[in-house]
């Protein structure tokens, strides 16, 4: 939990995840219903909502397409070996095109040479390609090598489980990772 | 679908506006009314359009540990492996992806001492060396899908 998260805050935050595990009623007035639920006022669970949102804990409430459905069946997951003095400006400026939507910093291994991961979706091959293409300018001599692995099969799929073994399944933005 | 639909999706996986009404806000955006903006989306629901709507969790902020985390699987061994790995809770997704490394898979474990036991835990049932790449920083997440 994050630091400027308080106690309260958290264990409220622990039964909204139970309360919306198979997502938000559609009733016109939410926030009613999930303050009957929480025991707490409509403003108190409103102004809930927006400091859960202010800290990242709670990232939008919001539709979860199914890519697939929409035509977005091609993903791949974009890898760079990016100079690491370069890496706080690059790895901005990479997670904030459109087409990506994940990019994270990790470890090299002594097999493993990439530190910087950008997943990008497509409804071609040719559109993730020419996506790869445009980080790759983007970034330009800072990158000394790359590589795109293009996902083929999905062999399991769930939804991130929250650790707490008493409490209900969650999700993170859970696609095609 | 037809256009409003097009525009609810595309509206609604930038979030719903945490103000006191809104189903309002939304159907005043897009020229519609709140009713006809939740028919719409159940109907899109239950059609598997879309998969959920409600709040979307950064769950490891939360609690808990995670990891991506790799195998080069011999093509003979691969069913074999997926399926090993698959039964265990711990592994939230797991992707064939075309490379040497050819199985990628999350960890959702509840502490950090659980990641290391299931990292370890899957070199010993597979005999493999598990590339592990936990991240060490978010620059972007955000899935956006316009259609």
């Amino acid at each position: 939990m994050s630091v400027c998260t308080s106690r309260f805050d958290e264990t409220l935050a622990q039964r909204l995840i139970q309360l919306t595990e198979s997502g938000l009623p559609l009733v016109e007035d939410p926030w009613t219903w999930l303050a009957e639920q929480l025991g707490i006022s409509v403003e108190s669970t409103l102004d809930l909502l927006k400091r859960l949102q202010a800290e990242g804990a709670i990232r939008r409430i919001a539709a979860v397409p199914n890519h697939y459905r929409l035509g977005y069946r091609h993903n791949g997951m974009t890898v760079w070996d990016v100079c690491d003095e370069q890496m706080p400006r690059l790895g901005e400026l990479i997670g904030a095109q459109p087409f990506v939507s994940h990019c994270y910093r990790r470890p090299r291994r002594a097999d493993w040479p990439y530190n910087l991961f950008a997943m990008v979706h497509g409804r071609s091959r040719e559109e993730i390609d020419s996506y790869r293409e445009h980080l790759r300018f983007l970034l330009g001599t800072a990158s000394r090598a790359d590589e795109m692995l293009v996902s083929s099969r999905i062999l399991k799929k769930t939804g991130l489980r929250l650790a707490s073994p008493r409490s209900s399944r969650s999700w993170l933005a859970s696609e095609g990772r | 679908m037809d256009e409003l639909d097009r525009q609810l999706i595309n509206r609604l996986q930038r979030g719903l506006p945490l103000v006191r009404h809104p189903w309002q806000a939304v159907a005043a955006e897009l020229h519609s009314t709140p009713d006809e903006l939740l028919d719409r989306l159940h109907l899109l629901l239950e059609d598997g359009v879309l998969t959920r709507f409600g709040p979307m969790f950064d769950i490891e902020r939360l609690g808990g540990a995670f990891t991506l985390a790799a195998l080069a699987v011999p093509e003979s061994r691969f069913e074999q492996v997926a399926a090993q790995l698959n039964e265990l809770p711990q592994v939230a997704h797991n992707y064939r992806r075309e490379h040497p490394w050819n199985m990628w898979f999350v960890l959702a474990c509840a502490t950090c001492a659980d990641l290391d036991r299931t990292l370890a835990h899957i070199h010993t049932i597979t005999g493999l060396e598990v590339l592990n790449l936990p991240k060490e920083q978010t620059y972007h997440v955000g899935l956006y899908f316009p259609v």
